[in-house]
């Protein structure tokens, strides 16, 4: 017998949902699991889903309880898909804000907030820039305590063409990138 | 134990591991778990780079190639990853517990005694002692679901049936198990 403990089948994970393809009923995803498990292996499920594993796996349970796990299941996946669809809108709504700050009378830095919402890591797009524009950037937390890269230089229209490019490679190119000005240096009025 | 993990957030640091400390590792790991002996070259090849991840609260991942492959918390005994769990299935001790249970597992509970015990459950014939760690399979699964720690022999569950049995340390869909090392 094989020393190396390896079952005779390679392990396979759900794309959907990253589990063994038997765990995929808890994942919240069921419906999608199945189609893409009956695409990629259509043997496996078979195993899994035919007419005789289901009954197998049921046969244990009355008629009630079946009823109940089938309902939790259906919950489950309610609550999935109304998370994602949540988390979808809350990304096509949120914007990145390209501010433009005067650091002094001929100077300015350009402060990009926003950019984690849409899973872009800001300390790498930080050098990104910094490579790019051959100046500094760095990561801060500004005032509502959300990361924001601050760019030395005005170079407010490349970032925002780089970020709209970069959105659009992530294929979220219906998201606003938005421009402001920052002018703090109000002179009190007496 | 992963129930809130970010890899932001949670990782201090990298480091090589130096290859005396490799060679020590290896051999701590046969000795936790002696069928591990045959395959351990497969998984920390000689020429490989093993990685220590620390993390928050003494916690230490042990990754190769990108893919963790066993962590430690404080100086406890190693605890293997899930992933390599169901590469190599038989080398570790394994429970299985009630089809019932499973939900609160991928959850983040702890195993009570009555899920170990009752119909659709399994533990083992020859006696586990308290601290050893188990993989945790479920009534009907072939791969295991979770890796969790002995918190009573197994003869004492069956004896007393009541409490907390084992501690679960990782679980499918976990902090642990969505980690990306880069």
């Amino acid at each position: 017998m094989a020393e190396d403990g390896r079952s005779a089948l390679p392990i396979i994970y759900c794309g959907v949902c990253t589990f063994p393809p038997e765990y995929c009923e808890f994942g919240g995803t069921l419906q999608k699991c199945k189609t893409w498990l009956n695409v990629e292996h259509p043997d496996l499920y078979d195993k899994l889903y035919s007419e005789d594993a289901l009954a197998k796996a049921t046969e244990g349970l009355s008629l009630e309880k079946q009823e109940k796990v089938e309902r939790e299941i259906q919950k489950l996946q309610a609550k999935e898909a109304n998370r994602a669809e949540k988390e979808l809108k809350k990304k096509l709504s949120s914007k990145v804000v390209v501010k433009r700050v005067e650091r002094s009378k001929r100077k300015h830095v350009i402060a990009v907030s926003g950019v984690e919402v849409f899973g872009i890591d800001p300390k790498k797009l930080a050098k990104t820039f910094a490579s790019k524009f051959a100046t500094g950037a760095s990561v801060t937390k500004n005032l509502e305590g959300k990361d924001e890269i601050v760019i030395q230089g005005d170079v407010g229209d490349e970032v925002e063409e780089y970020v709209s490019d970069l959105l659009e490679e992530k294929g979220l190119d219906g998201v606003k990138v938005e421009r402001t000005e920052d002018k703090p240096k109000k002179k009190s009025q007496g | 134990m992963f129930k809130k993990f970010s890899a932001k957030d949670d990782i201090h640091s990298r480091t090589n591991v130096k290859s005396s400390v490799q060679r020590g590792l290896k051999l701590k790991l046969i000795e936790q778990f002696p069928k591990l002996e045959n395959v351990i070259d497969e998984i920390i090849p000689k020429k490989g780079q093993l990685v220590v991840i620390k993390c928050t609260d003494k916690l230490s991942l042990y990754a190769m190639d990108n893919e963790v492959l066993f962590y430690q918390h404080f100086d406890d005994p190693f605890v293997p990853s899930l992933k390599l769990i169901h590469k190599f299935a038989d080398c570790f001790p394994s429970v299985t517990v009630d089809r019932g249970a499973i939900k609160f597992i991928l959850s983040g509970a702890n195993i009570m005694c009555p899920g170990l015990t009752s119909k659709g459950a399994a533990l083992p014939d020859v006696n586990l002692p308290a601290g050893t760690v188990v993989a945790i399979l479920a009534e009907g699964k072939e791969t295991a679901l979770a890796v969790g720690k002995l918190i009573m022999d197994t003869d004492e569950i069956k004896k007393v049936n009541k409490g907390i049995g084992i501690e679960v340390g990782t679980h499918l869909g976990d902090g642990l198990w969505s980690l990306e090392v880069e």
